[in-house]
């Protein structure tokens, strides 16, 4: 009796989310009130944050008979997706009352979508980790298609929608082959399970696996949705679907790869090499082309996939706890940069193509000062944290032996630098628009905002907490 | 050591900390107060820099003023600041040039004053980190960092193809400091685990990896000497900067990259640089004979300086890589010479744009008739860049030359060019410019300098005769340090 009573507790926040998305999801239907649904969402933001935060002690405890892991890589990775959903839904608010959007849907499907992040965290058996998946992805599907009317955006759900389900069809079959292999589901037992004899068929499983999880990252040549969907969806949703996926898609990476198949590395440390060039090339290139802000951003994500991926390849802890690291400091640019364009947009004006953020230094130079830092930390530049998030993955690179991916993956970077640098010369050195930009969003936003692109300077002034706590999380969490 | 904040970190912070004073104090409407705390903040920076000088222990080539502080405990990067008697001086000709370089921005800039003040401010505390640095990442921050103020500077205050010099400046030189971060990340494990420079040039480094670390260095530092063939981001720079821009970028940014070579390329990969001298030593050539024939034809009278810089950095370079006393010294002295003379030929051609709006040899003439001071200052100055003796420029060139004549005679002939080509491109100009007869309205119009451009002049002025005529107090500051240098390099470290 105490024994179940114990199992749950490692998944008390996952229980404490899915019930009070229920109560959101009424909320509103008996209310009538969007404006509780948004408080009640931040509340249970806080409030699982506050329980993970007491349930973390660094032991890892499996729960569901195995099925469910805790430990403090995952609780680590929760706290930053539940701050960076806070984040976004703060941001997002103004945009979504002018568009008619603030409804409780909205709030109900972002904790759901919190609740598959959280499910796919923890999850230590191809089932968990599928249906956290298929939670979060069914409900970024329906975000992306909430502006009922706009063609764009349902489009790109649709996209979304297609190729996820192929992506989701991937990841099965090459989970469907592994189990016929070793007989089993769970992580734990697989790893010893997997059968170095038949190289051939792990192989041939693996491949799904990873081309699967390369979807859902957004890395290449599994991209080409990135793009499509991050310029479609409503600036808010992309703001939600840049920041908190990429740090659940990063656990299942470790989930699978590390705790799963760890004996294979020799076959995936290869794929993984491929897909990260291929990444940085194409993101860096195609990012340079771009006229539309967020479809920039779009490619500049999948340019840091790669670099993402270039950690996980050493097979270290250092590249681990570097590509943890750098995955973190990637989802709070990526809130900040798409935040800036959700803030400065307003009733019937998007504020998204490049242009529209010409001259925004004369009127509102400390909005181009956030910009500026998040560009030039994206970008790698010290002192702000992008650098130190570049450093610590070559680092791990040379360490493990990978000079020339180092070098081919600076090379790109210098690439990369172009298209930043062209943000902060639209924002300093264009004559500003005839049409005065208005930042749309309160006070407190705008507060969140700075906040935001302050935290680029202080985490790279000082980035010894977070590396620290990265490094010591991969540490107690890999055995 | 000092209790509490060193002397080193006080001339990084201060610049920096006032320069986010005036950021914060507002817009244009504050202008006034944001000159004012500029010149204070400069000043300021200036001051706290001096202790350097009058505190410098010159009998020993260890390092001084040290601090230490850990930064990223986990990967072992510290906060180390230390100067001996190459980097010392940089750091005063830098804070100086910073109090410059607001003076000469005082009445010019009118629009965003406080972000240009500021911009200045920040570079002049970050360009003072490059050169105190003595841990790898921390240079490495400094040295990329310094690159976001000056890409602003040219970028918002310069001329009509600012946009595209801008950019140009920050991906050339950003080329060759990616590649220098994987090289330090390579010492680090070379070196079992240190970000330290002083320990990095103590390891040994078997022959290939150090010719491979000597390219990666040869790539961040040649592109910011500039080095011929990577020269070409340089006059788009300099002719598109605001008159500020130019004189920092001259003045220090350019010596950031020669001081790389003698604090990182040789001393950490001594057998690679003997092995590639013959390659160093005839790009500098290159760049002594052939950019002084280029600066020959230019019509722009920045970018004549440009190209007269490259020339001179040429020789610098040339001085570092025969591996005498004299041609290192020479070389720094060369670069100490080169900051005043630059600066001060910056500053003239800004004081005619000014009036004038035109950098065009072509639109001057007869300037000495309508601003007598100004013309002689400006002839001293001239005069300073062609080498003549009694002035600084005369000092380093000679010594070079000296140090060069003593390993090969042909190498010294070509370097000796220079006295002639420096002296043609640079007097010609002037004659062009200041002499004959007035050609248009405009330049009878011009008015003379007024006090404060004289004062900013005239200091040139005095730190350009004074190290012409007395130049032991700089020479003497270095000798040890060079001299250990030197020792250093020539023992290899082969394992």
């Amino acid at each position: 009796m105490t024994l179940s009573m114990l199992n749950l507790m490692p998944a008390l926040p996952e229980i404490f989310v899915l019930s009070l998305a229920c109560v959101v999801l009424l909320v509103e239907a008996f209310s009538k009130k969007a404006a509780w649904a948004y408080t009640l969402t931040q509340w249970t933001l806080v409030g699982a944050g506050v329980i993970t935060l007491f349930n973390a002690d660094g032991v890892k405890t499996y729960a569901f008979n195995g099925m469910f892991v805790g430990d403090l890589m995952g609780d680590v990775l929760k706290l930053v997706i539940y701050a960076a959903a806070v984040v976004a839904v703060a941001y997002s608010r103004r945009y979504l009352h002018d568009r008619g959007m603030f409804r409780g849907e909205y709030f109900a499907l972002v904790l759901f979508a919190v609740l598959g992040m959280m499910v796919m965290v923890s999850a230590s058996h191809f089932l968990t980790l599928y249906l956290g998946l298929e939670l979060l992805s069914l409900s970024l599907y329906t975000l992306v298609a909430l502006q009922r009317d706009s063609a764009v955006a349902s489009e790109a759900a649709m996209k979304y929608f297609v190729l996820g389900a192929l992506a989701s069809g991937f990841l099965l079959y090459g989970m469907s082959i592994l189990y016929g292999m070793t007989g089993t589901l769970q992580m734990g037992q697989l790893i010893q399970a997997v059968d170095m004899t038949h190289p051939g068929l792990l192989a041939f499983g693996l491949v799904f696996v990873v081309a699967g999880l390369a979807f859902k990252l957004g890395a290449a040549p599994f991209h080409m949705w990135v793009p499509d969907i991050y310029h479609g969806a409503p600036s808010a949703v992309t703001l939600f679907i840049g920041s908190a996926p990429k740090l659940a898609a990063f656990a299942i990476v470790m989930r699978l790869l590390v705790d799963g198949l760890h004996p294979a590395v020799g076959d995936w440390q290869q794929m993984l090499a491929i897909m990260a060039v291929l990444s940085l090339a194409i993101g860096n290139l195609a990012a340079i082309m771009q006229s539309n802000l967020k479809r920039m951003l779009a490619y500049s994500t999948i340019a840091h996939m790669g670099f993402l991926l270039l950690g996980l390849l050493t097979d270290s802890y250092a590249g681990y706890s570097a590509a943890m690291f750098y995955v973190i400091t990637y989802a709070i640019t990526s809130l900040g940069a798409f935040g800036m364009v959700v803030y400065l947009s307003r009733a019937g004006f998007e504020a998204e193509r490049l242009d529209d953020f010409k001259g925004l230094n004369a009127k509102h130079p400390w909005l181009a000062a956030i910009m500026a830092m998040l560009m030039f930390s994206m970008a790698g530049i010290p002192p702000f944290v992008g650098f130190y998030a570049k450093f610590v993955v070559l680092q791990a690179l040379v360490g493990a032996g990978w000079l020339w991916l180092a070098v081919a993956a600076v090379v790109f970077s210098l690439i990369g630098a172009f298209y930043y640098l062209r943000v902060v010369k639209v924002l300093y050195f264009d004559a500003p628009h005839a049409a005065d930009i208005v930042p749309s969003g309160g006070s407190d936003v705008r507060a969140l905002l700075s906040l935001n692109g302050i935290g680029m300077l202080l985490l790279g002034l000082m980035p010894q907490p977070l590396l620290a706590l990265c490094a010591y999380a991969i540490e107690v969490s890999l055995q | 050591m000092i209790e509490g904040i060193g002397i080193l970190s006080l001339t990084i912070w201060v610049p920096i900390v006032a320069g986010l004073f005036i950021l914060a104090s507002g817009g244009d409407r504050s202008a006034d107060g944001q000159r004012a705390i500029a010149l204070v903040g400069a000043l300021a920076g200036f001051l706290v820099a001096l202790p350097l000088w009058t505190g410098f222990d010159a009998k020993t080539a260890a390092m001084q003023f040290e601090e230490m502080a850990p930064w990223v405990p986990l990967i072992n990067i510290n906060y180390h600041l230390g100067v001996d008697g190459i980097s010392m001086p940089f750091i005063l000709l830098n804070s100086f040039t910073t109090l410059l370089v607001v003076l000469a921005g005082w009445q010019v800039i009118q629009t965003k004053v406080g972000q240009y003040m500021a911009a200045f401010l920040i570079q002049s505390g970050l360009i003072n980190g490059v050169f105190a640095a003595l841990d790898g990442v921390l240079f490495y921050a400094f040295f990329e960092a310094m690159l976001i103020p000056l890409y602003i500077i040219i970028g918002v205050w310069g001329g009509p193809n600012r946009v595209y010099a801008a950019i140009k400046f920050f991906l050339y030189t950003l080329l060759g400091s990616l590649l220098m971060m994987v090289a330090l990340i390579f010492l680090f494990f070379q070196s079992g685990g240190s970000f330290e420079i002083l320990d990095w040039q103590r390891v040994p480094i078997g022959m290939t990896a150090q010719i491979l670390l000597f390219v990666a260095f040869f790539f961040a530092f040649a592109v910011k000497v500039p080095m011929w063939p990577v020269h070409t981001w340089l006059p788009d720079a300099h002719v598109e900067a605001p008159t500020g821009g130019s004189v920092v970028l001259a003045a220090i940014t350019l010596k950031v990259g020669a001081y790389g070579f003698l604090r990182f390329a040789m001393p950490i990969a001594p057998d690679a640089a003997h092995e590639l001298s013959g390659l160093m030593i005839a790009l500098s050539l290159i760049a002594v004979v052939y950019i002084g024939l280029v600066a020959l034809v230019q019509s722009d009278m920045k970018k004549l300086i440009a190209y007269s810089s490259i020339a001179h950095m040429g020789f610098v370079t040339l001085g570092f890589f025969i591996f005498q006393p004299l041609g290192v010294e020479g070389g720094l002295v060369q670069m100490i010479s080169h900051g005043f003379i630059s600066a001060a030929l910056f500053l003239c051609i800004g004081v005619m744009y000014d009036r004038l709006h035109s950098r065009q040899i072509a639109d001057y003439g007869g300037v000495v008739n309508a601003m007598p001071k100004f013309a002689a200052l400006f002839m001293l100055f001239a005069m300073a860049n062609a080498g003549l003796p009694a002035t600084s420029g005369f000092v380093g060139e000679f010594m070079v030359i000296l140090g060069t004549i003593k390993v090969n005679f042909w190498y010294a002939f070509a370097a000796a060019l220079t006295l002639i080509f420096g002296a043609a491109y640079t007097l010609w100009m002037y004659k062009r410019v200041v002499f004959g007869p007035v050609t248009n309205d405009k330049v009878a119009a011009m008015q003379d300098i007024d006090s404060r451009e004289f004062l900013v002049l005239a200091l040139l002025a005095i730190c350009v005769l004074g190290m012409g005529l007395y130049p032991l107090p700089v020479t003497e500051v270095m000798h040890a340090s060079v001299n250990n240098l030197l020792e250093h390099v020539a023992h290899s470290k082969l394992p």
